[in-house]
């Protein structure tokens, strides 16, 4: 293939030959010359014979280009059939050709006046054909006549011709005002030749994406959609792919198109009906979701959509990429169409392990029976991928719905019984993921597991096991033997396997340290001394210094507690996925990567975006956004292939900052010096020491940002996890491998804790001031700091979340260099650019500092839930401490829930997640609470007043997608307020009742 | 769009070639035959990516037919044309085989020229390309003639010509189904869905006006809320609810989507109409009751039971049943009280072949499987057992209410024209788990 690419290439640079010489070689002389007599033979039979033999040899790449001047002789001929065969072979080596080709050019010009328009038709098409700068100047007078030809057939090919000639030279088609000419074709009365001018219109647009080119306007808009009712299916394409560009200037456009658009569904060709569904996905944004029309077309896509699955396999299979996009973006469309994703026995294989992918996307508690059932008649057949996925897909169940868990690990013990080696390996791998899910629940299987420990061969595999025997090695009586063994042949194992192994052994000797320490320190020379993998060796040192200095503290570190894992996996990152959308039924969503990712030049290089909502919904200008967007310019970058962690690893610690930036938030391992101490957790490590350790050594990049923007990868990790497990899970690998080929960071900061939806980043820009910010605290004192005081407050501001905080110079010399970091907090709280301290700060200066914050930093989940542990540094020292933020802060802007929804949430939120608190001594009134509230983003939803009692609905969203819902009962005359609180995470209620109690009390 | 597009017979050598993009060379008609045919492993992909150019491909019989782009093309668009390309083909020289394609390539040429323009599909209908390109050669045509020719192929009504004319005027509909189950062998039914095809042919003259009627449930309610229903409680239920239904481009699809009424002018000839997809109340109209029984380590016990589920009077044709039989089979016994059943060793399974068999009947088969022993641990896969069969009625209920032509230009109304109406169901998918 590479060398297939080569030639690609060279042959670029020799302007593309059509011949190959080794084909030269094989011809024999002989032939050519007996070819060249028949050609010109009297006799018109023996003269077509004689041609059809030269297309024949052309076809299998015989080189009959020495035949130029005789075969072009027989252009002149009042025979169709010959005509068009001399046609073909002079659109083969005209190009060769050159000088030669030029003695066809007259036939040409004068078959473009011929009175049949089949010929003129011809005439017009294959000189678009012949890619000879000689031969395209004569062209332009004959194709303007063809554009204006009385015949419709004439000019539908005469439309196309203009693409052509635009693909050989774009100056010479604008000079020509053909462009013009072409846009005049769109209001023709002929819907074909509508057709093709709107197909050659799209493409030169295409390669101009600046022009304005295909000027769409509610009224071409309008002449398009007539034309779609009349032209073929082929040209129905066109303009539907045309109109997807278009965006409708508000809600009731947009539905007008949509209605017009719905009839194709029911097309009986697969693309007409895909390109619709582009077009209707798109123009659905713009809708506001409590029109009733909303609903009558959500229901109206999906039996189209399962009736693309009883085409042929191959459009099966475009189809079920595409169904694997919709499904991601509007999960309602399909949600009770599960059985239709069912495999069948005689499926092709890539159908099969696409409809698995969509059954596990689609997999609910309502369908949960019926889909482990098939999936374990899937476990057992023969295509080991398949098979493979299937397993993977059972462990995947049983996280995304918890009842099933139980059922899924049952399943997975049945299949281990198999003793079929990959399905073993794959189950071990997922039921590792379950233990991390549900901690001390399963962890009774361990047992079995152990049986196996012998026939694992594959290193995901290994490390899974040598994770599951680390972590739980207090239960395992024999932990110290099982991991000896491994112990054995640590040189051939992979990176993968070498990593895990350490770690577990570590984690090992922290519980059981009477009996392992010959066996760490083993294990920890191997790694520092025996090994020339520089991860390893770091990880090794880190390790072996913690030990050293503070055994307390490495067990803090490497035995802490791990962040939860998110339920769905593989998703596709939003941005990425909302382009991809835009390209519904093409091959961007066939190999779900943008365009740019496989089209050499300028065509597709555009990224499309849906159209904005109309309604509240989700607003995407967040300014986390702002961040990403800079990263998703960045070129496609290396793709780290599955399982590869050292290449991973490699990749992400070299690749230097990267040029656009990801937010410079944690820029931790790149930098040496004291900034490098902060990473991962470390920190609890230095607790009161004034003097940090010295560890000249690079940690590991847990909270590097290149990390976390590939977080969707096939096993449930959150990279977050690195840092507490100090990279030890055996996840690290895998949770990087293949993700989409870019990979725009925005939203992928991964919040554990099974919040609900991990991309909902609110947070829109330009909300009302006022949102209520606690008075400043000193945080860090200046005798613990020698000589820096710190006192700060957080506040919102414009949607933006800063942490605002004065500095004072206390102490006698000059202080400069100042930088900041956070640990890993409850909601991923991270600077969101450097601390601007500019000018040196001199002794008794005070100054004030404003750092903006974002909320896409590893998450970890902390006691109490606000609070912050920060970490600072100047030219004399690192200093710590901790503070508390507001949980008001990190309300956001588009909190306010519809009156439906806020219903039916209460409802489906169990009661056990309610909370009670009073908030004493306050003396508002209804209303100026509610009015106070607001400022800070708690939104009023409906008041109600019985018997004189107010009682406030509000709902508010934490940053991280977390709704929380209130009621507040305000009892005119009593100072003593009563709130109830509601969430799915009911572990907030705490931290929102403060909040409440500071905002009204402020 | 399409940069080129080529035929290979099946050891790869190229048949057909048409390069219509100047960014496609010549090598990469050899890069899909090195990375796709003569790959070692299985197909992966229809879609494959080699050195950023994307090969589409489709296979009849031995032939390999590939679409090539470099651009990000509209993928759906490309496998419709490369069937559509395979009807064309069929349709001037019968099945696609590597003699037919070698004995008409300057027509393939010829098709591929006219069809695809610059990779952007034209009108691909072969009724309207018949009249032009012919295998015959070229007849003159007088003007008339080809403005004629020219006004069809890029006009509305694309699919069908002017002037046809036949003395007898005649219609025939096919209903044709195909029912497709998975059961638990419990017998519980895990999905089952009908997919439907109306298939016409109509030898018609002029350019009539056409109405299908069925008895669909949004129609049959519409009408039923307006006046009252006559024909209401005849025997078996009165209409069916159609999940999803998909048009041949003749038919009015925007009255459909308001009116829900079929409307259209036909091709000349053999089409599809309609395509239709139900999984409401579909009569299954066989259950197959497996029972197996493993004794010892080396013999399979085999009991399956058929039972057919329609009236009496009818009959059900070539019913096949394929028992799959373990890979490490050594021997088989078969008692069957009907048709005729064998161990066919080569495909791992019992066939049991009945011709014919009435509605409301059963028949079993037994049979014992000997077993050789093996040390291979991974277990049997058991297969679902699979069914073949034809009824003579629709499994979805579907029946047609009426076929309406008009032609106010000729002197010939609607009840001058002989229909045939005809139901075929056959069995698709139709598996039994045991």
């Amino acid at each position: 293939m590479q060398e297939w690419a080569n030639q690609l290439c060279e042959n670029r640079q020799f302007g593309s030959k059509m011949t190959d010489s080794k084909y030269f070689t094989t011809t024999k002389k002989g032939e050519i010359f007996e070819l060249k007599a028949e050609l010109n033979s009297d006799k018109k039979e023996k003269k077509k014979e004689a041609v059809k033999k030269v297309i024949a040899s052309m076809t299998v790449g015989k080189d009959v280009s020495a035949l130029f001047p005789d075969v072009v002789n027989c252009m002149q001929t009042d025979n169709l059939e010959l005509k068009k065969l001399v046609y073909l072979y002079l659109m083969n080596y005209a190009k060769s050709q050159p000088d030669m080709a030029i003695m066809a050019v007259n036939t040409f010009v004068k078959d473009c006046e011929d009175p049949n328009p089949l010929i003129r038709a011809l005439a017009v098409r294959t000189m678009g054909c012949i890619r000879v700068d000689k031969i395209t100047e004569y062209l332009c007078e004959p194709l303007r006549k063809c554009l204006k030809d009385e015949d419709p057939y004439v000019r539908k090919t005469a439309a196309v011709c203009v693409a052509k000639l635009h693909d050989i030279n774009a100056q010479l088609v604008e000079d020509q005002g053909f462009l013009d000419t072409l846009k005049d074709l769109i209001s023709d009365s002929n819907p074909m030749v509508v057709a093709n001018a709107v197909a050659a219109l799209s493409e030169i647009a295409e390669s101009h994406p600046n022009s304005n080119l295909l000027d769409l306007n509610p009224q071409t808009i309008n002449k398009l959609l007539t034309a779609l009712n009349e032209c073929t299916e082929w040209g129905q394409i066109f303009i539907l792919d045309c109109l997807a560009n278009y965006t409708p200037r508000d809600d009731r456009e947009s539905q007008s198109i949509c209605e017009r658009v719905t009839p194709r569904l029911s097309h009986a060709n697969s693309a007409v009906v895909l390109s619709a569904v582009k077009v209707l996905m798109k123009f659905m944004e713009m809708l506001p979701k409590d029109l009733d029309y909303y609903g009558t077309l959500l229901k109206k896509l999906a039996p189209p959509l399962v009736t693309l699955l009883s085409a042929e396999p191959e459009l099966q299979y475009v189809a079920l990429r595409n169904i694997n996009l919709i499904v991601q973006r509007r999960p309602e469309i399909l949600k009770h169409e599960m059985k239709v994703f069912f495999v069948k026995y005689n499926d092709p294989i890539y159908v099969k392990l696409e409809k698995l992918d969509i059954m596990i996307r689609l997999a609910s508690q309502a369908n949960i029976a019926q889909v482990l059932a098939e999936l374990k008649e899937y476990a057992t057949e023969v295509d080991v991928d398949f098979v493979r996925k299937a397993v993977r897909a059972i462990g995947r169940c049983a996280i995304k719905v918890e009842q099933s868990a139980e059922r899924c690990v049952s399943t997975l013990l049945d299949l281990i019984q198999t003793k079929v080696n990959y399905v073993v390996q794959e189950a071990i791998v997922v039921i590792k993921d379950i233990f991390r899910k549900y901690p001390n629940k399963y962890e009774s299987v361990i047992a079995t597991l152990c049986e196996n420990l012998d026939s694992l061969d594959e290193p995901e595999a290994r490390a899974a096991m040598i994770w599951i025997v680390g972590e739980y090695a207090e239960r395992i009586d024999n932990a110290d033997e099982l991991l000896e063994s491994f112990l054995e042949g640590f040189h051939d194992e992979s990176t993968q396997v070498q990593l895990q192994l350490l770690t577990a052994i570590v984690k090992l000797f922290l519980k059981k340290p009477t009996e392992t320490q010959e066996l760490v320190q083993q294990v920890l020379s191997l790694a520092t001394q025996d090994s020339d993998n520089p991860d390893l060796r770091d990880r090794g040192y880190i390790y072996w210094r913690l030990l050293s200095t503070d055994p307390v503290a490495a067990k803090e570190v490497v035995l802490a507690e791990k962040p939860l894992i998110s339920e769905e996996t593989d998703l596709i990152e939003p941005t990425l996925l909302e382009e991809l959308i835009c390209h519904i039924g093409t091959l961007a969503s066939v190999y779900h990567k943008p365009p740019s990712a496989f089209v050499e030049g300028s065509r597709g290089v555009q990224h499309k975006r849906l159209p904005g909502s109309a309604g509240s919904g989700e607003s995407v200008d967040s300014p986390d956004t702002v961040s990403a967007a800079g990263v998703s310019e960045a070129p496609p970058a290396v793709i780290p292939s599955q399982g590869d962690l050292l290449g991973d690893l490699l990749n992400l610690d070299l690749t230097p900052p990267t040029t656009s930036g990801p937010p410079p938030v944690p820029s931790s391992g790149m930098q040496m010096g004291a900034m490098d101490l902060l990473g991962g957790g470390l920190d609890s490590l230095m607790g009161d020491e004034s003097e940090p350790p010295p560890i000249p050594l690079r940690t590991d990049t847990p909270q590097s940002p290149q990390l976390s923007h590939q977080s969707p990868s096939p096993p449930d990790y959150s990279p977050t996890e690195l840092g507490g497990d100090l990279g030890g899970s055996p996840a690290m690998g895998a949770a990087f491998g293949a993700p989409p080929a870019v990979m725009p960071a925005s939203f992928s900061a991964p919040v554990s804790g099974g919040l609900d939806d991990l991309f909902d980043l609110g947070g829109g820009v330009g909300m009302p001031m006022g949102a209520y910010s606690p008075p400043k605290t000193i945080w860090l004192p200046a005798m613990k700091a020698k000589g820096l005081e710190i006192s700060g407050t957080f506040a919102r501001r414009a949607g933006v979340i800063q942490m605002e905080m004065t500095l004072t110079n206390k102490a006698m010399s000059v202080m400069t260099d100042f930088a900041i970091q956070f640990n890993r907090n409850s909601f991923g709280l991270a600077p969101a650019g450097p601390l601007q301290v500019l000018t040196p700060l001199s002794p008794n200066q005070t100054i004030e500092v404003a750092l903006p914050l974002s909320t896409v930093g590893p998450v970890m989940k902390m006691e109490p839930l606000s609070n912050l542990q920060v970490a600072v540094k100047n030219n004399i020292d690192v200093f710590y401490f901790s503070c508390q933020y507001p949980i008001s802060m990190l309300f956001v802007e588009d909190g306010k829930m519809e009156r439906q929804v806020f219903l039916a949430t209460w409802k489906d939120i169990p009661n056990d997640n309610e909370a009670q608190f009073q908030i004493k001594d306050c003396h508002l009134n209804s209303d100026a609470a509610s009015n106070k509230l607001q400022g800070s983003n708690v939104f009023t939803i409906a008041k109600r007043t019985v018997e004189g009692q107010d009682m406030l609905y509000q709902s508010m969203k934490l940053t991280n997608g977390i709704w929380v819902l209130a009621e507040l009962r305000v009892q005119a005359g009593n100072p003593n307020y009563t709130i109830s609180l509601k969430c799915r995470a009911p572990e907030v209620s705490q931290c929102v009742f403060q909040s409440y109690e500071a905002i009204l009390k402020n | 769009m399409i940069g080129g597009l080529f035929i290979y017979n099946h050891k790869g050598e190229v048949l057909i070639s048409r390069v219509y993009r100047d960014d496609i060379g010549r090598n990469a008609v050899d890069a899909f035959r090195v990375n796709v045919i003569h790959a070692r492993q299985q197909v992966r992909s229809p879609v494959t990516n080699i050195a950023r150019t994307s090969f589409f491909h489709v296979k009849r019989s031995n032939i390999w037919l590939a679409a090539v782009t470099k651009q990000n093309v509209n993928a759906t668009m490309v496998f419709e044309f490369l069937y559509k390309m395979c009807d064309v083909m069929s349709a001037y020289f019968g099945k696609i085989s590597e003699e037919n394609v070698k004995n008409n390539f300057v027509l393939i040429y010829e098709l591929l020229d006219e069809i695809l323009d610059f990779g952007y599909p034209q009108n691909s209908e072969t009724g309207a390309l018949k009249t032009f390109i012919t295998q015959q050669g070229i007849k003159s045509q007088t003007k008339e003639e080809q403005s004629q020719i020219t006004s069809q192929v890029t006009g509305q009504i694309g699919w069908r010509r002017e002037g046809i004319k036949y003395r007898r005027n005649e219609l025939f509909l096919d209903v044709l189904e195909s029912v497709n189950l998975l059961m638990s062998p419990q017998g519980q039914v895990l999905s089952a869905h009908v997919s439907g095809r109306v298939v016409m042919k109509s030898y018609l003259s002029g350019m009539p006006e056409c109405k299908f009627g069925m008895n669909d449930k949004i129609v049959i309610d519409k009408q039923g809320k307006g006046g009252s229903s006559e024909d209401g409680g005849k025997s078996g239920k009165q209409s069916i609810a159609i999940d999803d239904c998909t048009f041949h481009q003749c038919v009015r699809l925007s009255k459909f989507d308001s009116e829900r009424s079929i409307s259209f002018i036909p091709p000349d000839g053999d089409y599809e109409l309609m395509r239709y997809r139900t999984t409401k109340d579909i009569i299954l109209p066989f259950r197959v009751i497996p029972l197996v029984r493993e004794v010892g380590r080396t013999k399979l016990e085999v009991k399956v039971v058929i039972k057919s589920n329609f009236k009496s009077s009818l009959l059900a044709q070539k019913i096949e049943v394929r028992i799959p039989t373990p890979l490490n089979t050594s021997g088989v016994q078969l008692i069957c009280m009907k048709g005729k059943a064998k161990y066919k060793a080569s495909e791992n399974a019992i066939v049991w072949k009945i011709k014919r068999m009435a509605g409301m009947k059963e028949s079993q088969i037994s049979a014992e499987i000997e077993l050789l022993p093996t040390n291979d641990k991974k277990k049997w896969a058991r297969p679902p057992i699979s069914m073949n069969f034809e009824v003579p009625f629709a499994p979805s209920g579907l029946k047609v209410r009426y076929l309406k032509v008009f032609e106010p230009k000729l002197n010939y109304s609607d009840h001058d024209v002989i229909k045939w109406v005809r139901y075929i169901g056959r069995s698709g998918i139709y598996e039994t788990r045991c």
